[in-house]
């Protein structure tokens, strides 16, 4: 046996069985502390020791976190409920199909069983430029590696871009967006509630993080409100193996329709920009109309206006395009 | 010793049982400090509250006291300090699913769980499928009988996936088996002996009537 590479770097690891002992712990070691719930991002970073952590805090022993559970006319889904749970779990089949959907598209079984609709929310993007450890941008330098004149960006972002191209990687923030979620973010600070909309941020925003969450905060929980339950939806994720790969583009859509009148609508698409994409352009101009070619024709234009390809990627646009307009045709209750 | 019972010494003890051997009998001491060589100076100073080393891991059906790292893998645990050499590293990423094992009956990529985060839970490994008297678990024998692999590398990840998926589901469409077992990869490609193996075993798992 040659070098062993791929044993991660030596840290100290934090097991609490509760809430408050994690919040400690976060708030003692501040940004030399990392957040530990399936693993399934974690890894990759601490093996490739691009990312050196000294303290790894478990979630996994927090009792609180898990489970998902009734809450008025809706749902509250743990943080650390696994991606497994959330895509057959039976009130999410039946009231909000289109997050069952989501996470039953993630991965591969295996990581669906260790992955955490918290993990699958708070995960880093994609870029392999970046993972790999490249002091671009995102990693606290001053270039980005993905827009350079020969760089492989086919994956990257068609909106927003700022710096940084990277994407959403999540399957199921689209799905939660569309739903009008709220996520339940803690700290020793207290908690507080941000719409999932407004979890996710932008390269302008903050070029180093991808949701609002500070290094001392955590994600505990995702509400889901009973407003878009049993209403037609859509999911869909375009990647290019049908297991085991981050979309290219996906989206997922909740509608209101009333006797054939698109009354409202949310649209949201991954994978285009460094956060989930409200189409609310498309969601405007489709509302008071019915559901025809016209309606559909006119959502695909507004869906791409502003977009702009890098090099490689310019099949994104036809792509979500298609898929808006699919996603409002298709949604079935 | 005489050279012809050194020779038959030999031949009587095969290069993987040895080396199955000496991983079990101890020598783990010295192996894993070379694997794990430059960690131990920082952790002369543990923080207080953090995980205890030594552990007790149910591994298929047995107690098993263990000195595991805080940033040791699962996969690490089995093959490195307990010998369980039939749990394969392919990729180390997540990626392969040749370390699929059963944590609670779940399948999870052994490489990319920490052992701290399965201490309690039921693990079980491809050695571990075997009946009392060394007969084939019904997977087992399926994918024997229909020469399911090749090199086999990926086998015992994929067995244990198809043990999963059986569990859940006792009559896999074909379909059905091929989205079960989607988080394995084969590099030889005999994707297509893979879930005609499947298929068999959902058959020998059923209950004669």
């Amino acid at each position: 046996m040659g070098e062993i590479r791929d044993m991660m770097g030596t840290f100290e690891l934090f097991q609490p069985m509760e809430l408050e002992g994690a919040l400690d712990l976060l708030r003692a070691h501040g940004s030399d502390a990392w957040v530990l719930s399936g693993g399934m991002d974690t890894f990759d970073w601490l093996k490739d020791r691009a990312k050196s952590p000294r303290v790894v805090v478990d979630l996994g022993s927090i009792e609180e976190l898990k489970g998902i559970e009734a809450n008025g006319d809706g749902i509250r889904i743990g943080a650390m409920a696994k991606v497994s749970e959330v895509a057959t779990h039976p009130e999410i089949l039946a009231r909000f199909p289109v997050l069952a959907q989501a996470a039953e598209k993630v991965a591969t079984p295996q990581i669906r069983n260790q992955g955490t609709l918290g993990g699958n929310l708070c995960q880093d993007t994609r870029c392999w430029y970046y993972r790999s450890g490249w002091p671009c941008y995102r990693a606290g330098g001053n270039i980005c590696y993905a827009n350079a004149p020969n760089s492989l960006n086919r994956e990257h972002c068609i909106f927003e871009a700022n710096r940084c191209v990277a994407v959403s990687p999540s399957d199921t923030a689209p799905a939660l967006i569309a739903l009008e979620a709220e996520m339940e973010i803690q700290s020793v600070r207290g908690m507080q509630r941000v719409s999932a909309e407004e979890f996710f941020i932008g390269p302008g925003t903050d070029i180093t993080r991808m949701t609002v969450l500070q290094p001392s905060d955590l994600l505990t929980g995702i509400h889901i409100p009973g407003t878009w339950a049993g209403r037609p939806s859509y999911f869909e994720k375009v990647a290019d193996r049908k297991a085991w790969d981050f979309a290219l583009v996906n989206v997922a859509s909740t509608l209101d329709v009333r006797e054939g009148v698109i009354y409202e609508a949310r649209i949201v698409v991954g994978g285009v920009a460094a956060r989930p994409l409200r189409m609310h352009r498309v969601e405007n101009a489709i509302a008071g109309r019915p559901i025809n070619d016209e309606t559909l024709e006119e959502a695909a234009r507004q869906a791409v206006q502003g977009a702009r390809p890098l090099r490689f990627n310019d099949f994104k646009i036809a792509l979500t395009r298609n898929l808006v307009k699919r996603s409002i045709r298709e949604a079935r209750a | 010793m005489e050279i012809q019972e050194i020779l038959t010494a030999k031949r009587t003890v095969s290069r993987r049982a040895f080396i199955k051997g000496v991983i079990a009998a101890g020598a783990t001491v010295s192996s894993a400090s070379y694997l794990f060589r430059g960690t131990e100076v920082a952790h002369a100073q543990r923080a207080p509250g953090a995980v205890e080393r030594l552990v007790t891991l149910r591994v298929n059906g047995q107690d098993r006291r263990v000195d595991v790292l805080p940033q040791e893998t699962l996969g690490t645990t089995l093959r490195y300090k307990l010998g369980l050499t039939g749990t394969k590293y392919g990729c180390d990423r997540a990626e392969c699913g040749a370390c699929t094992v059963l944590v609670d009956g779940e399948t999870h990529y052994a490489c990319s769980m920490l052992t701290h985060q399965v201490r309690g839970a039921e693990i079980v490994t491809i050695e571990g499928l075997e009946g009392p008297n060394g007969e084939l678990h019904p997977v087992q024998q399926a994918v024997y009988d229909e020469t399911g692999f090749q090199c086999a590398f990926c086998a015992p990840g994929f067995i244990l996936a198809m043990v999963a998926m059986l569990n859940e589901n006792p009559n896999p469409t074909r379909a059905e088996a091929a989205q079960s077992l989607s988080g394995n990869l084969c590099r030889c490609g005999d994707y297509d002996k893979i879930l005609t193996s499947a298929m068999r075993a959902a058959e020998y798992s059923r209950p004669t009537a």
